[in-house]
């Protein structure tokens, strides 16, 4: 409780902080997450982002069928379920890109021949929603207990039409933006582990969102690490 | 993966339990687990937890046509998904048996009692109608899927709204949420299944089955009821024979139950409504419990992104400058462009390839896809200058023919010119261009 407080008071602070050249579009929206919420996964953690929100469960390192199984590490799989209708081609899309990521940091060596199996369901989608699956993904393999060689975020930038930069953008914004960039970006130098874009960009509006991506998953990662400490604490 | 096998051990005490009127989570007979209920940001959306088994509800909507025998009313479609995070042993091609079973007896439920007023959904008779989409996905299973299912459908449906219409002699007006509040579904009544459990042929009875006791049951007694104590569906399975008065019993606690439940969910539906009204916060987050050492929150947070230009420059000036860009596309005809050239064939040389030897024109290879008149300002290869078809290989299986655009403008010019270009070293022969691209 009393950490809550702190941070909430501490981001207080940083809000008079200027915001620099871009305007107040850059702010990331109130997150929350819940983590050991279901009792059938290994792992689970819903993540929510402002008014999205993704459920995430794990299983794993569990039994894997002879006909997915590798001999030197684990086999992960990803699967995401939209909220109505059948899972289509976008789905698709997603779950790889989730999957290179996880794979990028998950130390599958030391589990071989078994299958780790990342289950995500959309709970509510208000834009941003592959950051936020990363996101949900993330806590549920440290839920879990997955060995990783870090921990990694999902950070979206949307870019105007007049140049401006937004981060974290909402349904609306998207819909209006010139072009969406997703990040995911890992724990320990912040380097890039995956990315994906939808639009028209130059490539100095592209180094320019992946710096601001980086900067906003500082914030990312110190909420990862407050949850934690405050699930971990004796107090 | 395959379910944990129930071991010998377990079952019987369970059994044993029962038989002491003992549940393992220190239930009553007749005692439901905590139902626990929240609504989402958008319409239709509701999770709701029956103890540790929770299961996620979405409506929507659509516009389409009515079906031809029904040209009046709306359409329903139900859709139970057993996610696969809410057993691990709930695989994509495995679960196919329980989830006809509890897809068929939730639609019983809800379409053949009639609780909502299809022809309310009709907007112009025989064109258009809403269909009206039920999803429901269980998250975690933690035993009596449908009792929960059948909450989180009724709920649903009840908190969903849909958008207003207008009918103005032929014109329709949809209007958007925006412009007018969408408008309720018209629910005459709300009914919610029950499941009776049933142990040692049928002797001893539970309500609500966690998931230990439903891999012990016999058999499943399910009764679908509304408040009005109107049976709306009942269904027994697993084979065991019950007593007349056994079944009137069961229907006597659905009753209860059934008014228990639905109080909870009328509570629910306005707790929810009074909060949006008031304009308060709303939603999952507001619903996730701050007490909980497992869940956490942080309000909005301001990034500076000031020094975001010079990073960016300092990246850009370091880094190699990007490679040589592609030449300027050509312009064929309209439609077909080429940039760059193909790299040498790697099949190999083709037989009988000294007819084509005249072709040596300075330009790139020039397959025309569609046989209008060339760009003149373009140098092209000559193989036009002949009239008749050119044979390149005497094989028997396929004769490969090029076709003259310039006689017959209609005619497509699809042949390979490798043969054609083998004396020119410095051309790169294609064999369709399109699909050496995409191998290269």
């Amino acid at each position: 409780m009393e950490g809550a407080m702190q941070t909430e008071s501490k981001i207080r602070v940083d809000s008079g902080t200027e915001h620099g050249p871009r305007g107040p579009g850059c702010s990331l929206r109130h997150f929350a997450c819940e983590q050991n919420l279901l009792s059938r996964p290994d792992g689970s953690a819903s993540f929510l982002q402002g008014d999205t929100s993704v459920l995430a469960g794990v299983y794993g390192p569990a039994e894997v069928k002879v006909s997915k199984e590798i001999f030197n590490k684990a086999t992960l799989e990803v699967i995401l379920r939209p909220k109505t209708g059948l899972p289509g081609v976008a789905e698709k899309s997603r779950e790889r890109l989730i999957r290179n990521t996880c794979e990028a940091v998950v130390l599958g060596a030391l589990h071989p021949r078994t299958s780790i199996t990342v289950v995500l369901q959309v709970v509510s989608d208000a834009g941003s929603l592959l950051a936020c699956c990363l996101n949900a993904a993330c806590m549920a393999l440290v839920d879990a207990g997955v060995p990783m060689r870090a921990l990694f975020c999902g950070v979206t930038c949307a870019l105007h039409s007049d140049g401006t930069l937004m981060l974290d953008p909402t349904a609306k914004q998207e819909k209006e933006a010139r072009a969406v960039l997703t990040f995911a970006l890992d724990s320990v130098e912040r380097k890039l582990l995956m990315s994906t874009t939808k639009g028209l960009y130059s490539d100095a509006e592209l180094q320019q969102c992946l710096a601001a991506a980086q900067t906003a998953s500082t914030h990312v990662f110190r909420f990862y690490r407050e949850s934690l400490q405050r699930r971990y604490s004796k107090s | 993966m395959k379910e944990t096998p129930m071991s010998n051990c377990e079952r019987r005490f369970l059994l044993r339990a029962i038989e002491e009127k003992k549940r393992l989570d220190g239930r009553q007979t007749y005692d439901y687990r905590n139902i626990k209920i929240s609504f989402g940001t958008d319409y239709g959306c509701c999770i709701v937890e029956l103890g540790k088994t929770r299961v996620l509800g979405q409506v929507s909507c659509e516009l389409v046509s009515p079906k031809l025998n029904r040209a009046t009313e709306g359409i329903l479609f139900f859709n139970l998904e057993l996610s696969q995070m809410a057993a691990p042993a709930f695989e994509p091609g495995r679960q196919s048996d329980l989830l006809v079973k509890l897809n068929r007896l939730l639609e019983r439920c809800l379409r053949n009692s009639k609780c909502i007023d299809t022809e309310s959904l009709c907007v112009v008779a025989g064109e258009k109608v809403w269909q009206i989409r039920v999803d429901l996905h269980l998250l975690n299973h933690d035993g009596n899927i449908i009792d929960a299912a059948s909450i989180a459908a009724i709920v649903a449906l009840c908190h969903f709204r849909r958008p207003d219409v207008s009918v103005q002699g032929d014109e329709v007006t949809l209007y958007t949420l925006e412009e007018r509040d969408p408008v309720p579904l018209s629910i005459h009544h709300m009914p919610i299944c029950v499941s009776f459990a049933f142990f040692q042929q049928g002797t001893y009875l539970l309500v609500d089955p966690s998931e230990r006791e439903e891999r012990v049951m016999d058999g499943l007694l399910v009764i679908a009821m509304n408040k009005h104590r109107e049976i709306c569906t009942i269904q027994s399975s697993g084979g065991i024979m019950l007593l007349k008065d056994q079944v009137l019993r069961c229907s006597k606690i659905a009753g209860v139950k059934v008014v228990e439940i639905t109080e909870l969910i009328q509570r629910a539906l306005e707790n929810d409504q009074k909060v949006r009204k008031e304009g308060g916060k709303f939603g999952f987050a507001e619903s996730m419990a701050n007490q909980r050492i497992t869940a956490f929150k942080m309000e909005k947070a301001p990034i500076d992104t000031s020094d975001v230009e010079e990073k960016a420059e300092e990246i850009i000036s370091e880094a190699e400058p990007p490679s040589e860009v592609v030449s300027k596309p050509v312009l064929w005809t309209p439609g077909t462009a080429q940039i760059g050239e193909g790299i040498e064939n790697s099949w190999g040389h083709l037989e009988d390839s000294e007819k084509e030897d005249e072709d040596e024109g300075g330009s790139d290879e020039a397959v025309i896809l569609d046989g209008v008149k060339m760009d003149p300002g373009v140098e092209v290869s000559n193989i036009g200058s002949q009239d008749a078809p050119i044979v390149l290989s005497d094989s028997e299986e396929e004769e490969m023919i090029i076709l003259e655009p310039d006689k017959n403008p209609k005619k497509i010019r699809t042949q390979t010119i490798s043969a054609t270009q083998v004396k020119a070293a410095s051309k790169k022969p294609v064999k369709k261009r399109k699909k050496k691209r995409a191998a290269n």
